[in-house]
């Protein structure tokens, strides 16, 4: 084991810890983007201001500290000037069972297909499995999002749920999925 | 409007009463067997002062977000059964109005009338509430892959199983499976239309 090896580090980015004080600006940029917020998941997509961000990273941050069931990251680039590129989170942890969820966000449409997603969710797997000791993973993925399930596939999670027509997006009916990763086919695909 | 929307064959669900209640629920978290059965979370008994809080807190949260709907299931006089006994709960929750989607929990805590159709007759009504009066698009669940009884009675109320969380649960030294089920608006009327015909 190398317990030194770095936990939060990737080649182009890092997990790091929310500013309070700088990140709001920029996600309450982002949250004006519906169309954003619409592939993320299921939730009524609406726009926040900072001060709505700010209280949103403290609520996180206090869940975080008190429950131990929640872990969140702000992504930002290696590169100088560090950059603020989306999230990545654990929303919820089942410890009597092992299990727990996982979701990310590239927010910013240029920051997209550049392999940012596959990176950081590299680094969210690590941390799940050989940090947190969990045994399964499980995103929830509305069937519009064919990026994200690319993402998530190329990563070794399966199609395991389909809720039929659970989403209404559009005046269209969409499926809600749900992909599911077990600790031994991640430690299988890590060869 | 042809029947009380509240009433079944064997059942009727009624308001929760925190006070009148909560000794109830209770005494059905005492019973480990049943709580494997119903909960992911670790099984606890409760006391009834928790409960009474708890459920408190539940009425509170449906006044105010109006996205949790729980009932009592209470037995109707039929047959050999007094009725006015209250045997377990049914309930909707994280209704997502926007989408017209909930899941749906119900739990018998009362043992004796396991496996006797008062969950399905339950069920019946809670579907009839979700689609009649909340005009849901569909209603969701999870069963425990050991709990058979459970997702038979599922599968005669009309739910159909749309896909298996593998391995989300770890009891008694051995992973089970997650069932997902589901059961859209149209499915429910067609069962309901072919019922009325035969």
């Amino acid at each position: 084991m190398n317990a030194n090896s770095a936990l939060f580090t990737g080649k182009d980015l890092r997990l790091t810890p929310i500013d309070r004080e700088k990140d709001p600006e920029v996600e309450s940029r982002w949250t004006h983007d519906l169309e954003y917020l619409r592939m993320l998941d299921s939730e009524l997509a609406r726009p926040l201001t900072p001060a709505q961000v700010k209280k949103k990273y403290e609520e996180i941050e206090k869940e975080i500290d008190q429950s131990r069931s929640r872990f969140y990251f702000a992504l930002r680039t290696t590169s100088e000037p560090e950059r603020l590129l989306g999230f990545l989170e654990i929303p919820w942890v089942m410890w009597n069972q092992g299990v727990a969820g996982i979701r990310l966000g590239i927010s910013d449409p240029a920051d997209r297909r550049k392999g940012y997603g596959r990176q950081a969710l590299q680094l969210m797997l690590r941390y799940a499995f050989d940090e947190l000791n969990l045994y399964r993973l499980v995103a929830q993925i509305p069937a519009y999002n064919r990026i994200a399930i690319r993402l998530f596939e190329g990563a070794g999670f399966v199609e395991e749920v389909r809720r039929r027509e659970a989403l209404h997006r559009a005046g269209q009916r969409w499926d809600a999925l749900e992909f599911g990763l077990l600790r031994e086919e991640w430690e299988a695909g890590r060869g | 409007m042809d029947k009380p929307l509240l009433r079944g064959e064997l059942v009727r669900l009624k308001a929760l009463d925190p006070e009148v209640n909560a000794s109830l629920v209770s005494s059905w978290s005492r019973d480990g067997e049943y709580l494997r059965l119903l909960d992911i979370e670790p099984a606890i008994p409760w006391s009834a002062q928790h409960i009474k809080e708890w459920l408190e807190k539940e009425i509170e949260k449906a006044d105010s977000a109006v996205n949790n709907f729980l009932f009592f299931i209470e037995t109707l006089a039929v047959e050999d059964e007094p009725g006015g006994k209250i045997i377990g709960f049914v309930g909707l929750g994280e209704v997502e109005w926007h989408h017209g989607d909930a899941f749906v929990g119900i739990g018998i805590g009362e043992r004796d009338y396991w496996g006797r159709g008062y969950g399905t007759d339950a069920m019946q009504v809670l579907l009839r509430y979700a689609f009649d009066e909340l005009n849901l698009h569909r209603v969701s669940l999870g069963v425990f892959e050991y709990n058979t009884r459970a997702r038979r009675a599922y599968e005669k109320a009309g739910f159909v199983v749309e896909g298996r969380g593998r391995q989300e649960l770890h009891r008694d030294g051995r992973r089970w499976d997650m069932i997902f089920m589901g059961i859209l608006r149209e499915e429910w009327q067609r069962a309901r239309a072919d019922a009325a015909n035969s």
